[in-house]
């Protein structure tokens, strides 16, 4: 469709004019100026919800809204033809069958080698094999080998050496969908482990004995210690109306040695009604500091965040501190006890702060013990009620340790930034399906490419340029306080504004830390070679030592003046090294950026509500809070610097 | 007055200092005229707090049985508890501390006690003269004069005795605009932009009235700033409501009529004690040790703090983009030009001059836009955040200046050349100091008090070395342009560095800064030692070069 308008969020006047195309996989849109042509790319699999407003003067409005925080608003002048791209793009956005993904059709060009050492980077038998398992106390049980046992839990499960396959056949069927207590992190410090099941189906006062020996196995896996904590994080209310449904939790009076404790998370669908209450809060047009923080306030996701942190601290003190066991459920036990496991797991095991060992936290907690990836995040069409942004607020999580601990994570924001993207992506078969089972089915790893191997190959996009693997906040537990006071939980712009590039910083510490990085090395290795140089010519030199001198004396003689020529004879590669340096200022490029958008701002637009206060008098363009915020910021990814998008180009 | 007079008990023993994050530590308080002095005298680890009376915002005591317990709450926002054994005792010295902490007379203050222990390099009363800035002007413009005209502060009291107006513009005629602008102050240079020529003025507003008086030489002097055919912009940074009932009190803004020339825009920055309400509330949020996330967030959005830096840094991109992309002159003012004006010209310039991002160049903004141009600081900063006092005079004008500082700062890291820990030290100083530099509400009083002669300047001790080193930005790169902050809620922040500095533990933050100082520092050290051996080996070369010619 041609002559189609991409309007900016920001400014309502500046709007580029183009052309829209639809691929099998992507919308796109590129720019009619002729020099830039400038390309907005957009995955069928990313757009959440498509909304078509009511046709004014200058054409129909489409609003498409993506589930990377992507708004793209168009205008397109024909209503038929906006018709027929919202009928199509309703269908495009919503697949049916796996096959339709757009992993299936990705193709970057590896060869099947490549591809299956791609998939073996992340194992995971290594990383229960790296927490020093299996041991005297825990052990691999095949109980669910063809998935007989829970069909949404892995074929290699890690229990405790004392647990019975009749104890764990016992206890999972006591448990919600078979979800059986099973080993997710083991502290070989102190043999305190994070267990995770789904609730019990205790109702008023069922009890089943082959569960309470499970839990009695795990105590026993932890000699130190003569009881566990089994934390339920979903909150009190929520758990007790289940036990009308036959479900519920432990009672402290049947399991022997059992501290117990609820944890108030709520459950997805509040959060997906956070989200996007916070989300309505984003999108508003110029708001008041008020608007925008009573509405963050509103939204409740803040607390959401808070609460999920906090129930990862009380686990990770218990482990550490307490070196107690803890059994983790919520009510199926892939959703809060993924969260929550895995925020615990962070804290208490530098390993996974690194790149690599996030990626096995992923793997391990998240995708080997069955969270619902295509229900929550819509992969293929489906219950809208089952969407949810579960992995969105461990993601969020992980941030906002890194924002007070900005040495302990080897990788930045803009690795969990295309972590989110690729989780709605489907460009890659690692979040595909809702378990091992049904990825095993779909044969995933013969027909997809694996992310990590994506992620690692440019893992130089994503290094924290602070890590430093000998600081005491590399090592060990991290606590962080849990008032608001003392951890500031802030909004997460770069997530959730994430395409409005003007409201970020227009300076990235992380960026110039990595430039001067990258230098650094360069100087490094010349400073090498140059050193073996001098090595080379010191020797040659002594060799030819007496000759050399005699020359020299000649050379003084005949009045060379050395100095000059020196100059003239500078080795011209290294000045071409030093062009070929990264840009050390990115302040230069951005600047000009935005003076440039800004000029044009003020050429095309006075906007007279932008001073609100203003008498009539004023109609000067006012500096309204969006004006220079929306330098530079066409909702598109910059593709120069995306890795992503240069993926995308490559198909 | 004898200070040993305020003092019953110089001494306590046994005295146990409680801060958050760090163990209780027990030791000896001692008392001194301007300082109250904790020591551990441990043998292994000694500990001293020094803690200036002046920097004491309130104190409380509370007893529990014959211990007693002083609650200290500082104008920095830190607060410290000390157990004292003994009732008398503890009475003796809260008392002690709370005549101390209220000394009425400036020249009792520690300013004109305080003996530097270093070697002066140089004398920073003399560091930022006005004379200097004038010359720097009259190399690029020839437009403007320095007029000595309040050189006894007799046409205005709270104006420098030189002070940059209209080459065109005769002293006499500067006399009668006094007449017609509150409290004297007619409009004056606040900044010329090399690039076009334009140029931002600041005075207090003009005394219209409700009759609608004018005063043809203020329409002169300001339309003399204007090149011909061109308007200029009057940012008034109060609401056209407040502006309006000014006119009842003799105040009032320009009128259309009367100043064809220049489009009016209004701005709403609050004063006075809204702003130090706003202060109390920002400070007790971030003192709530609750866990509740909807408390805080609600808290910190009751407190306003952040609309107010928002409205604040609004204006200031304004009368920026005003001058540098509409290329009209401006002019500020509020009411009496001393608050919420300054605010708008000094971050005005931050944004548009790259040399007030330098340190000098931002000490000398200060200087210029805030302690020259009659900013109140002793009314201003008589008390911070934890006062019952609530005097109409007491705002954190200062304070949210340079929080709006901090805001442009976080969003161009790499665009000044003085970091965080800069400003900090300027928002302490200017609360509680052992120099002379924030002393006084105004030029004239500090010449009364003769401060330069009998007190030591902030600048003197900051432009060493050994201090300058401490608030260098590491990641700075000199950035020629104009840096336009977003202002969007989203971009704003809480400045944690002020305001939750002393609730959180800091040594985390503290070695993300040592990294990135070390990052910078070995490269720079590599790069050094690449460039001595290509030098050494480009002359060897030649040697070579030379024998194989030979």
């Amino acid at each position: 469709v041609e002559n189609v308008r991409l309007l900016d969020r920001l400014s309502s006047r500046k709007a580029a004019l183009g052309t829209l195309y639809l691929t099998a996989t992507h919308v796109i849109f590129v720019e009619n100026v002729s020099e830039t042509r400038k390309e907005t790319w957009v995955l069928h699999s990313q757009i959440s919800s498509i909304e078509k407003q009511a046709t004014t003067a200058t054409g129909c409005p489409l609003l498409i809204r993506c589930k990377n925080f992507q708004v793209i608003q168009l205008v397109i002048p024909q209503e038929r033809d906006c018709h027929d791209v919202y009928i199509s793009l309703i269908r495009l956005a919503r697949p049916v069958k796996y096959e339709e993904l757009y992993c299936f059709s990705f193709n970057p060009k590896l060869d099947k080698e490549e591809r299956e050492q791609g998939w073996k980077l992340v194992d995971l038998n290594e990383e229960y094999n790296r927490m020093g398992i299996p041991n005297n106390y825990w052990q691999i049980s095949d109980v669910n080998r063809d998935y007989g046992v829970c069909d949404s839990y892995p074929t290699e499960v890690y229990v405790p050496k004392s647990a019975t396959a009749h104890i764990i056949v016992g206890s999972s069927k006591f448990r919600s969908r078979r979800r059986f207590p099973a080993l997710s992190y083991y502290c070989k410090d102190n043999n305190a482990s994070i267990c995770r099941s789904s609730q019990p189906l205790s109702g008023f006062s069922a009890r089943c004995l082959e569960d309470e020996q499970m839990l009695q196995a795990i105590r026993k896996a932890n000699p130190g210690s003569d009881f566990i904590y089994v934390v339920d994080t979903r909150p009190k209310l929520n758990a007790m109306a289940n036990r009308a449904a036959g479900k519920g939790y432990e009672n402290e009076d049947n399991y022997s040695n059992i501290k117990f404790q609820f944890i108030g998370i709520e459950n997805i669908h509040v959060m997906r009604n956070s989200l996007q209450k916070m989300l309505e809060v984003c999108e508003l047009k110029s708001p008041s500091m008020s608007d925008f923080l009573w509405g963050l306030e509103n939204s409740g996701w803040l607390k959401h965040i808070k609460a999920i942190m906090d129930a990862g601290i009380f686990i990770a003190k218990a482990v550490a501190e307490e070196g107690v066991s803890v059994l983790v459920h919520c009510s199926d036990g892939w959703d809060r006890t993924a969260q929550v496991c895995s925020v615990a797991s962070l804290l208490l095991d530098p390993y996974y702060r690194t790149m690599k060992g996030f990626m096995v936290l992923i793997e391990k907690d998240w995708v080997s013990f069955g969270h619902k990836f295509n229900h929550r995040y819509g992969n293929l069409d489906g219950d809208p009620k089952e969407i949810s942004p579960v992995i969105d607020q461990f993601i969020e999580c992980v941030w906002q340790l890194m924002e007070q601990f900005p040495c302990a994570f080897e990788f930045n924001e803009r690795f969990l930034i295309h972590i989110q993207h690729h989780i709605y992506s489907c460009q890659f078969g690692n979040f595909l399906c809702n378990s091992q089972k049904e990825r095993r089915e779909l044969k995933i790893q013969e027909r997809t490419y694996s992310l990590w191997a994506h992620l690692w190959k440019n893992r130089a996009d994503y290094l924290n340029p602070l890590y430093r693997s000998d600081q005491s906040q590399t090592q060990g537990t991290l606590r962080p306080q849990m008032a608001p006071c003392n951890f500031l939980y802030k909004f997460w712009s770069g997530m959730y504004n994430r395409f409005e590039k003007g409201l970020h910083p227009r300076q990235s510490i992380t960026d110039y830390l990595m430039a001067v990085k990258e230098e650094t090395q360069q100087l490094e290795e010349e400073l090498e070679a140059l050193g073996e140089r001098l090595a080379n010519l010191q020797k040659s030199q002594l060799n030819d030592n007496k000759v050399k001198r005699k020359q020299q004396d000649r050379s003084k003689q005949l009045g060379l003046s050395t100095s000059d020529n020196s100059l003239a004879n500078t080795p011209q590669e290294y000045s071409n090294d030093l062009k070929s340096f990264p840009s050390r200022s990115p302040s230069q490029g951005d600047e000009d950026d935005s003076a440039l958008i800004l000029t044009q701002d003020n050429l095309k637009s006075s906007d007279p509500d932008l001073s609100a206060n203003s008498d009539q008098e004023s109609g000067v363009e006012d500096l309204s809070c969006r004006s220079p915020s929306g330098g530079g910021c066409l909702p598109s990814e910059d593709s120069g610097k995306d890795s992503d998008e240069a993926v995308f180009l490559a198909v | 007055m004898e200070f040993a007079e305020l003092i019953k008990t110089p001494r306590a023993d046994n005295v146990v200092l409680h801060r958050p994050f760090y163990l209780a530590v027990e030791g000896t308080l001692c008392l001194t005229g301007h300082h109250l002095i904790f020591s551990s005298r441990r043998q292994d680890n000694a500990e001293e707090l020094w803690l200036l009376h002046s920097n004491i915002d309130s104190i409380e005591k509370r007893f529990v049985g014959s211990l007693g317990t002083i609650i200290i709450k500082c104008k920095d926002l830190r607060i410290i508890q000390l157990d004292i054994p003994g009732m008398e005792e503890c009475l003796n010295i809260a008392s002690s501390i709370e005549a101390l902490s209220t000394l009425d007379s400036v020249t009792l203050m520690y300013p004109f006690f305080y003996r530097p222990m270093f070697e002066i390099v140089e004398d920073g009363w003399r560091s930022f003269l006005p004379d200097q800035e004038f010359e720097l002007l009259s190399s690029v413009t020839d437009e403007w004069r320095l007029s000595c005209i309040n050189k006894e502060f007799s046409v205005c009291p709270s104006y420098p005795p030189v002070v940059i107006v209209p080459k065109s513009i005769d002293d006499e005629a500067l006399r009668k605009v006094a007449m017609f602008r509150h409290g004297s102050r007619f409009p004056v240079l606040s900044y010329y932009h090399k690039k076009n020529g334009m140029v931002m003025m600041r005075s207090s507003q003009p005394l219209t009235g409700t009759n609608g008086r004018r005063c043809k030489e203020d329409e002169k002097l300001i339309n003399a700033t204007l090149r011909p055919g061109k308007r200029g912009y009057i940012i008034d940074t109060r609401s056209l409501n407040v502006a309006q009932q000014a006119r009842a009190k003799g105040g009032g803004f320009e009128q259309e009529a009367h100043y064809p020339q220049w489009r009016r825009i209004h701005k709403c920055i609050e004063r006075f004690n809204i702003l130090q309400e706003s202060l109390i509330k920002l400070v007790e949020a971030c003192n709530d040790q609750s866990h509740n996330m909807d408390r805080w967030l609600s808290k910190l959005e009751a407190s306003n703090w952040l609309t107010h830096i928002k409205e604040i840094l609004t204006a200031a991109c304004l009368a920026a983009q005003c001058i540098d992309r509409e290329g009209a002159s401006v002019l500020v003012h509020g009411t009496e030009g001393t608050d919420s004006t300054l605010q708008v010209t000094s971050l005005a310039q931050i944004i548009l001059d790259p040399s007030c991002r330098t340190i000098r160049g931002f000490e000398s903004l200060v200087v210029r836009e805030w302690l020259q141009a009659g900013h109140p600081f002793q009314q201003r900063c008589a008390q911070s955040a934890y006062s019952n006092s609530k005097q109409k005079w007491e705002a954190p004008v200062f304070l949210l200046f340079l929080d709006c500082v901090w805001q442009i700062l976080r969003q161009f890291p790499c665009s000044f050349e003085f970091n965080e820990q800069f400003l900090i030290m300027l928002f302490e100083h200017a609360y509680a100091s052992q120099f002379g530099t924030f002393l006084g509400n105004n030029e004239n009083e500090r010449s009364k008090l003769k401060l330069q002669q009998k007190t030591m300047s902030l600048w003197s001790w900051v432009n060493r070395s050994e201090e300058l080193s401490k608030f260098q930005n590491p990641l700075f790169e000199a950035n020629s342009l104009v840096i336009w902050p977003s202002v969007a809620p989203q971009s704003l922040q809480l400045w944690e560095g002020v305001f939750l500095r002393w609730n959180r533990p800091s040594k985390f933050l503290d070695e993300a800064q040592e990294e990135m100082i070390n990052i910078i520092k070995y490269n720079k050290e590599l790069q050094a030692k690449v460039n001595a051996l290509r030098r050494q080996l480009a002359e060897m070369e030649t040697d070579d070069r030379m024998q194989e010619n030979l």
